[in-house]
């Protein structure tokens, strides 16, 4: 572990990465000193360009933008968090019985993996959003609906590879269970592959929420990137920092995540060299 | 003639997922809350319980599950995708009109992320850890966290508000009365952002798999022989490598279909480009399930045409794929 830690922060844009992030979740974790009013409160005349008073503006209702960036961080990092970790839990469990089990559960668990992966992710987030109507978990269940299929194939892949190695085999000849073999000797060995690919998930689970939110499909209670930039949508022409800055959150959030993705991709599995 | 068996074998995996998306569909019907008679007496105005019961019966929702079952697959077999009361037409009519400008959309952002994005592979691969190589993959490397609808918005900022250079939306300056030539021209005007816009995450993922496949080609024997020949490296590079070190790009190009249908949705919103996302949009704000789900279907069995289609250049490209 504390060599993997050793060859992450030797990868000077993952660290990078992780920089930007711990400064996103530290202003998550101020914002109720740095805008205690919150997000939605009107805090000035409308249409502010971005200056020493209103830092980065203000929209059409007057209400300040950097409040909105600030409140917006929480919820997509919450979303993003949230729905990878059950996209990651639930496709490890397809993965998992399908690797172990093989046979006709493998090609039942696989030909519907396939099918989820086929599907349009975005539509069908879309409809579940629809059907359960907009809310922080409706949206979490959405996004996790539509990211679980690369884990599960991932997952399988590697318990397919380790089945035949001794460690199983003697776990197995001493009398082990399915779920004691799948728990405690195969899923272990294979938390490295499933955290590299898992915070990717993070980025596209950030990626689809904010999408989902600028349609309108976010929670409408609750303040986030995809929400600011369809309500400065309408002012664009004049007021273009209202859409902007949240965008250049967005980007340099899902950069960093992802930079830190491959940094810990190659920190975990040094053996598949970066090519 | 194996490589045609193969492709059959592929074929007959796609009618099980078309069959599946019914099923999904009638899934998430029955999880709707209410069901459409309850909407459409809510819609009237007049909802009282008797009123409800019979539009419950004329539409067979109080039938068994099964029975409800078996006939929306025999009417989504015939195209009959159900009625869209907010358009007061056919839910699959309304699709078919929609259909040409989103498929002209996402075909052009799709062969241009192809093509830029196999040359700056092969460029960057080319040109490995030079300047050039840095420069391309510090460029993916954005491009692939730029959420779509905002890099829409941006374009138009930039290139329509700032510049005016480019139309802001729609498929055509209806009020000039092009014709013939001139029609398209001014089509492919409204088409640069948007085609830019949605194109632009592709081409970033194409480059980064085209190079790494690249890269993974070098050190094969055959590009030994081949040097060893004394082949000049232009000729390894396209005569020999590129053909192999596309494959991988093309089966993720038919992985990714399916997402570039669901960027096309917010990318249409932007530029009210007319068509399946905006229909999805609308149908969206009206909360109108019904369209939602014929356009999901779709949508997903043009997914399916699109990985055959592409199995199938696939197996023209590789002559090494058997049943």
């Amino acid at each position: 572990m504390r060599a993997a830690l050793k060859r992450f922060a030797r990868n000077r844009m993952a660290v990078l990465g992780a920089c930007v992030i711990g400064l996103v979740a530290l202003l998550t974790a101020l914002a109720p000193l740095l805008y205690p009013a919150g997000a939605f409160t009107l805090a000035g005349p409308p249409l502010q360009p971005p200056g020493l008073r209103y830092l980065l503006g203000t929209d059409a209702l007057g209400r300040d933008v950097a409040a909105g960036v600030v409140a917006g961080a929480r919820t997509s990092l919450l979303i993003g968090l949230s729905a990878a970790l059950s996209a990651v839990l639930f496709g490890s469990l397809i993965g998992a019985l399908a690797g172990y089990y093989r046979g006709a559960v493998d090609i039942v668990l696989m030909r519907l993996t396939e099918f989820f992966q086929t599907i349009p992710a975005f539509l069908l987030a879309m409809l579940l959003v629809v059907i359960l109507s907009p809310s922080v978990f409706s949206v979490i269940i959405a996004i996790s609906a539509v990211s679980w299929p690369g884990i599960a194939r991932l997952v399988r892949g590697e318990f397919v590879a380790l089945g035949g190695r001794e460690f199983v085999l003697a776990s197995i000849g001493l009398g082990a269970s399915g779920p004691r073999i799948i728990f405690r000797h195969l899923l272990p060995n294979c938390v490295s592959a499933i955290i590299a690919v898992g915070s990717l998930l993070v980025a596209s689970a950030i990626l689809l929420e904010s999408g989902l939110a600028f349609l309108g499909l976010g929670d409408p209670n609750v303040m986030s990137w995809g929400l600011l930039i369809s309500a400065g949508r309408v002012t664009l022409r004049s007021a273009w920092w209202v859409c902007t800055f949240p965008g250049i959150a967005i980007l340099l959030t899902v950069l960093s995540i992802n930079l830190i993705g491959d940094g810990l991709n190659e920190a975990l599995n040094p053996r598949l060299r970066e090519r | 003639m194996r490589r045609w068996r193969y492709f059959g074998y592929r074929l007959a995996f796609a009618l099980p997922v078309v069959f599946g998306i019914l099923v999904l569909n009638f899934f998430l019907i029955q999880l709707a809350p209410g069901d459409a008679a309850s909407v459409l007496a809510g819609e009237s105005g007049a909802a009282s319980p008797e009123y409800t019961a019979m539009l419950r019966e004329k539409f067979g929702l109080d039938r068994p599950l099964l029975e409800q079952f078996l006939a929306y697959i025999g009417n989504a077999v015939q195209f009959n995708l159900g009625y869209s009361f907010r358009n007061d037409s056919p839910v699959f009519e309304l699709i078919l009109a929609r259909l040409g400008p989103t498929l002209l959309l996402m075909l052009t952002a799709f062969g241009a992320a192809l093509t830029l994005g196999t040359a700056l592979g092969v460029l960057a691969a080319v040109a490995r850890n030079s300047w050039r190589d840095a420069l391309i993959s510090v460029v993916t490397l954005i491009c692939y966290a730029t959420p779509v609808f905002w890099l829409g918005l941006m374009l138009i900022v930039v290139f329509s508000v700032n510049l005016n250079w480019l139309p802001t939306s729609g498929f055509e300056n209806i009020a000039e009365g092009y014709e013939g030539w001139e029609r398209w021209v001014d089509i492919g005007r409204h088409l640069i952002m948007p085609g830019t816009a949605l194109g632009l995450f592709y081409l970033a993922l194409y480059t980064r798999v085209m190079r790494a496949s690249m890269l993974e080609q070098t050190g094969m024997d055959y590009v030994t022989t081949a040097r060893a020949k004394g082949q000049t490296e232009r000729k390894i590079v396209f005569g020999h490598m590129l053909r192999n070190a596309f494959l991988p790009v093309l089966t993720m190009a038919g992985v990714q279909a399916g997402n570039l249908i669901g960027g096309s949705v917010v990318v249409e919103t932007v530029f009210g480009w007319p068509g399946l996302g905006t229909l999805a949009f609308n149908a969206l704000q009206s909360r109108d399930l019904n369209l939602l789900l014929g356009i999901f279907f779709i949508s997903a069995s043009l997914v399916v045409i699109i990985n055959l289609v592409v199995e199938l250049l696939t197996i023209t490209l590789d002559p090494r794929i058997q049943a």
